[in-house]
């Protein structure tokens, strides 16, 4: 079926027919998964909007911002300063990856034990499948884990890569590693767009992710409400478009139906009918489109009220100081603020078990779900840890690792059923 | 003394290789049956309900929304194997803290509070690496009833070490050892402690606190049941019917259902 997009989509060198293949599993799984869900709110249908204009007019956005001289830069994880690249005036956008597609292509060069996350985002390099990667002017790697790191070396063959490097602790010398990793970044930021990054610049980008994790805060408290206002899906939704929309007009959007939820709250209107077990998510970044856990959760009788990963609270929970001046002051903002991410990559890392156990309080949960890609070592491991210290608070854990394949449906209904029926 | 007025409640274990059937009334077992899965599980619910009047039915298994979606009447309700087997075997034995079973497909176990609360538990992924089918194949490719396949195992005179898990690795791995004149009664033997390996990680995931019930249909095989209490060190309760478990559980599940305590 022809559409206004074809001729942008070809300049941008997809595979067509493979291509529309992709947007017709998305819809259909995007209208299955969320558009069958009662007590919707107004404002969901800006995110069903941009949804289904995924690969169409958000992308028409961007080649815009390009025409303009404008660059667009695109990042995998939340280690990356987006602060930096908009200060450079560069649009910034955080790839999705979560879409099994491109597995076969992706298979031919990654050893098969690798996670469906780096599998997707090479296989969708590979398949010619992803406008966003294709309209990069570079795309920034991190070495977040062995695996990511390697699949970069091959992943730069094919796109212009930059590759930052993550500490693995949290001690002075990583620090002053990281502070010279943002320096390097600046620079590298700075020679692609041509932009030179100076502090009132810096200043207004600080302010502008900080509204947006702001309002993503403000979203968070809402639906902590007994009943929540807002099922999982919908916010896991809502954390997802925040990594490519606009940042501007997705604050404005999510401010909106802040206000739609305040409302909800105050009336005490819950989404799921009265008693409905609250859980909460732990673990791997749940990417665009891998909605499959919080679909089986949900549909299985609970809602989810908490998503502590990169998709979620790891993202917004931390903002960075306003208050620097110079350049030097806000880039060691930026490195405070950064080195607070609790990531699993990090040993030890106490802070993200007291932050579970802490989020899981708060939320008046009946028990965590932690979900670990396959073969993805830092948090398939850490559930152990997790799961112990939850254990400890009084609180059930359920251990799930999976991947994008609807193969194992029907066990992991199982699992979820029956840890639903052992909390409730 | 039954009354009329008793309502007859069922409970159904829809697994993958078999569908088991338990009646209750007054909490009382009153009737039992069980058909191999086929094809066509539905309509082996439906040849099983035919032959009772049940007011009632609890599905457990893997084919629990089968019925769930497909029967009207009675009322249907689906309760997961892991509730149905902690129900099940604390009515067998009421001391029960930890539960084995090995189904077709699925290995869980289950560890159960005082109680007998489910505490936690643990299930096989998507591969059927240590279930009955893993039993299955390899009896097949040594040529043996699998009915007899523990029995046969028992015979062998020295342990020999199988690694590979994976029904597919483990064939070629017996295959191999055959090709280098090992007997099959030592290769089964190997076959049975791999699945045994395998079993004991998964029970020490969740703790395994005595008294321990095995059950599923792998439980009639008394190879698997002998080496298992030999690993755990401790006794292992097999019920005279292990397969029906779960249907037992599903149906005491119903039975509170319909009288409340």
């Amino acid at each position: 079926m022809p559409t206004p997009y074809d001729e942008m989509w070809e300049k941008l060198n997809l595979d067509l027919t493979a291509h529309e293949g992709l947007l017709q599993v998305l819809g259909k799984f995007y209208g299955d998964i969320y558009l069958t869900q009662e007590g919707r709110l107004k404002g969901m249908e800006y995110l069903d909007f941009v949804l289904s204009e995924v690969h169409g007019l958000r992308i028409k956005e961007l080649q815009e911002a390009r025409a303009q001289g404008r660059k667009v830069i695109g990042t995998f994880c939340v280690f990356v300063p987006e602060e930096l690249v908009l200060a450079a005036d560069a649009v910034c956008v955080g790839l999705c990856a979560g879409a099994e597609i491109g597995k076969e292509a992706a298979e031919k060069i990654l050893p098969r034990n690798t996670c469906a996350l780096i599998k997707s985002f090479v296989g969708f390099k590979l398949s010619r499948l992803c406008p966003y990667i294709e309209s990069c002017d570079l795309v920034v790697g991190e070495t977040t884990c062995d695996g990511k790191k390697k699949a970069y070396e091959i992943f730069a063959e094919y796109a212009p890569v930059h590759v930052m490097e993550i500490p693995q602790m949290k001690q002075a010398c990583d620090r002053e590693l990281w502070r010279a990793e943002l320096r390097r970044f600046q620079t590298r930021v700075e020679e692609v767009t041509g932009q030179e990054i100076t502090a009132a610049r810096l200043k207004e980008a600080i302010k502008l992710v900080n509204q947006r994790r702001r309002v993503l805060q403000r979203l968070n408290r809402l639906r902590a409400a007994v009943p929540t206002p807002i099922s999982g899906r919908d916010v896991l939704l809502i954390n997802q478009v925040s990594f490519y929309d606009d940042p501007v007009r997705f604050t404005a959007k999510i401010g909106e139906l802040c206000d739609e939820l305040e409302k909800r709250v105050k009336a005490g209107e819950g989404v799921t009918p009265p008693g409905t077990p609250r859980l909460m998510l732990s673990g791997c970044p749940m990417a665009v489109p891998n909605w499959k856990l919080p679909y089986i959760v949900e549909s299985a009788g609970a809602v989810i009220v908490g998503e502590e990963s990169c998709i979620g609270t790891r993202n917004i929970r931390d903002l960075v100081d306003e208050g620097g001046e110079t350049l030097e002051e806000m880039l060691e903002a930026l490195v405070d603020r950064y080195m607070r991410i609790d990531c699993a990559c990090f040993t030890p890392n106490q802070e993200r078990l007291q932050n579970i156990v802490a989020m899981a309080k708060e939320l008046e949960v009946k028990g965590v779900i932690h979900f670990a890609l396959n073969f993805c070592q830092p948090y398939a491991m850490e559930a152990f840890k997790v799961g112990r210290a939850l254990e400890d608070a009084g609180l059930p854990m359920l251990g799930i690792e999976t991947d994008y394949s609807l193969e194992d449906v029907e066990q992991l209904k199982t699992r979820v059923e029956a840890f639903l029926e052992m909390v409730r | 003394m039954v009354t009329a007025a008793s309502p007859l409640v069922a409970g159904m274990d829809i697994g993958s290789r078999s569908i088991e059937l338990v009646l209750l009334q007054d909490g009382q077992v009153v009737h039992w049956d069980l058909l191999p899965t086929t094809f066509d599980p539905l309509g082996q619910c439906r040849s099983l309900l035919a032959r009772v009047r049940a007011a009632r039915i609890v599905a457990t298994g893997y084919g629990r929304k089968l019925l769930l979606e497909n029967l009207d009447n009675p009322e249907v309700t689906a309760i997961t194997e892991i509730q149905a087997y902690a129900l099940g075997a604390r009515r067998l034995f009421p001391e029960v803290r930890t539960i084995l079973d090995i189904g077709g497909q699925d290995t869980k176990a289950i560890a159960l509070t005082s109680d007998g609360k489910v505490a936690k538990f643990e299930m096989n992924d998507r591969c059927a690496a240590g279930t009955g089918k893993f039993l299955e194949f390899m009896a097949v490719a040594l040529q043996v009833d699998l009915e007899k396949f523990g029995d046969f195992a028992l015979q062998a005179e020295r342990r020999i070490q199988i690694s590979s898990m994976c029904t597919v690795f483990a064939e070629s791995e017996a295959t191999g050892l055959m090709a280098r004149g090992e007997s099959p009664a030592n290769i089964a033997l190997g076959l049975h402690l791999a699945i045994i390996a395998r079993t004991a990680a998964m029970l020490h995931r969740v703790g395994v606190k005595p008294p321990l019930l095995f059950a599923g249909g792998v439980a009639h095989n008394p190879c698997i049941k002998s080496l298992l209490a030999e690993s755990l060190g401790a006794a292992v309760l097999v019920p005279e019917q292990p397969d029906l478990v779960g249907a037992l559980g599903a149906a005491l599940y119903g039975q509170k259902l319909v009288a409340p305590e």
